[in-house]
């Protein structure tokens, strides 16, 4: 069953998702983040979907459950590409561009390998199980490649202001997910921690709205002021 | 055990990040000089500290806001709440901390000073092109 606060914070992530999208448009700048824009939209499409099967078969339905992890596995392959796009952009001057697409792909099909290998041996119900563990062996590979492009940002020194807050509000999303996700599992007793993975999504697009619409494409900063402690 | 681990890791680099994504927020206001009017008003002598951080955000309750500051404002103020904290959490173990902290909330109250430098300045724009016939 889900609860009044969880369709509220459901309703809030999706409505954040669009309007990240509209301010995209509305500053020009669809085509210059193709792929966050593509992962909002496809992110309100799952909830959409999601939301028809829960309403038609029920929280506790077989569809609903192939329905919610299937969309899940597709949304963080989604992200993935996104976070590979951030990286494009990162590299995008050193000219190793075309290899790093290739590194992209190479560790996305090796993850795909590593789950498949992992529930071919245990799962029963194969299909539900593979997408589920595809899902968090790719967020795993997702929090670590954020942690590395963060590093770049700092090592490069990075001036663009928008790309240096989306990658900041990508490490802080990852970071907070790993960290509810493991409150969840410390405390499972507390019912408080099961909304945390909800709000959580709507941090993603909120942190990304206020870039869009608050930073052109030529803000600049400097990098010195973005560690923590002076080098 | 494990999900311990995860857990402190987690905490340890969410701060890291937030830390950063605060700074880039609070980045554009680094430049951004303070008019003689506003340090007469909030009471700011030389150097902002972070003990001129509630005072300047009273006097920016004072100011009717831009829609454009707000959720940035409301990161910065989140910081500068979490840093408190840090603070008196840690100040008897990490004495460093405790003055790096202090730095870090002197930044936040000159980033709210500008925001009130700005507001004042908008609202006079506002007023001005109203009185205008």
């Amino acid at each position: 069953m889900v609860g009044s606060v969880e369709l509220f914070i459901w309703y809030l992530g999706t409505a954040l998702e669009l309007t990240f999208v509209v301010c995209s448009i509305s500053r020009r700048s669809f085509f210059a983040y193709f792929f966050l824009n593509l992962y909002m939209l496809l992110s309100a499409a799952a909830s959409v979907g999601r939301w028809l099967v829960l309403r038609r078969y029920g929280f506790d339905s077989g569809q609903y459950m192939y329905c919610y992890y299937y969309t899940d596995a597709l949304l963080t392959v989604a992200l993935y590409v996104s976070l590979i796009s951030l990286y494009s952009r990162v590299f995008g001057e050193l000219r190793f561009a075309k290899h790093m697409r290739l590194a992209a792909v190479v560790l996305l099909l090796g993850t795909a390998g590593f789950s498949y290998a992992v529930v071919a041996q245990s799962a029963e119900d194969l299909k539900t199980h593979f997408a589920y563990q595809l899902s968090q062996n790719l967020y795993f590979v997702g929090i670590v490649l954020t942690y590395l492009l963060w590093a770049a940002v700092l090592k490069l020194r990075e001036t663009r202001t928008r790309l240096v807050q989306i990658v900041l509000s990508l490490g802080l999303y990852f970071s907070a997910y790993a960290a509810s996700y493991a409150l969840y599992n410390v405390f499972p007793q507390y019912g408080l921690v099961r909304y945390a993975g909800g709000v959580l999504g709507c941090l993603l697009p909120l942190t990304w709205c206020i870039t869009m619409f608050r930073y052109s494409e030529e803000s600049r900063l400097a990098p010195a002021q973005l560690v923590a402690v002076p080098r | 055990m494990m999900a311990a681990i995860i857990l402190v890791v987690s905490l340890v680099t969410l701060m890291m990040f937030f830390v950063s994504y605060c700074r880039s927020l609070m980045a554009s206001s680094a430049s951004h000089s303070l008019s003689e009017e506003v340090r007469d008003v909030a009471g700011i002598r030389s150097r902002v500290s972070g003990q001129d951080f509630l005072r300047v955000t009273q006097l920016l309750r004072l100011c009717p806001e831009r829609p454009a500051d707000r959720l940035r404002l409301q990161a910065v103020q989140l910081y500068y709440s979490v840093l408190g904290a840090a603070q008196s959490l840690f100040f008897r173990m990490l004495p460093w901390f405790s003055a790096w902290s202090e730095i870090e909330r002197g930044r936040c109250a000159y980033f709210v000073a500008v925001v009130l430098d700005k507001r004042i300045s908008f609202n006079r724009e506002m007023l001005a092109q109203q009185v205008e016939p």
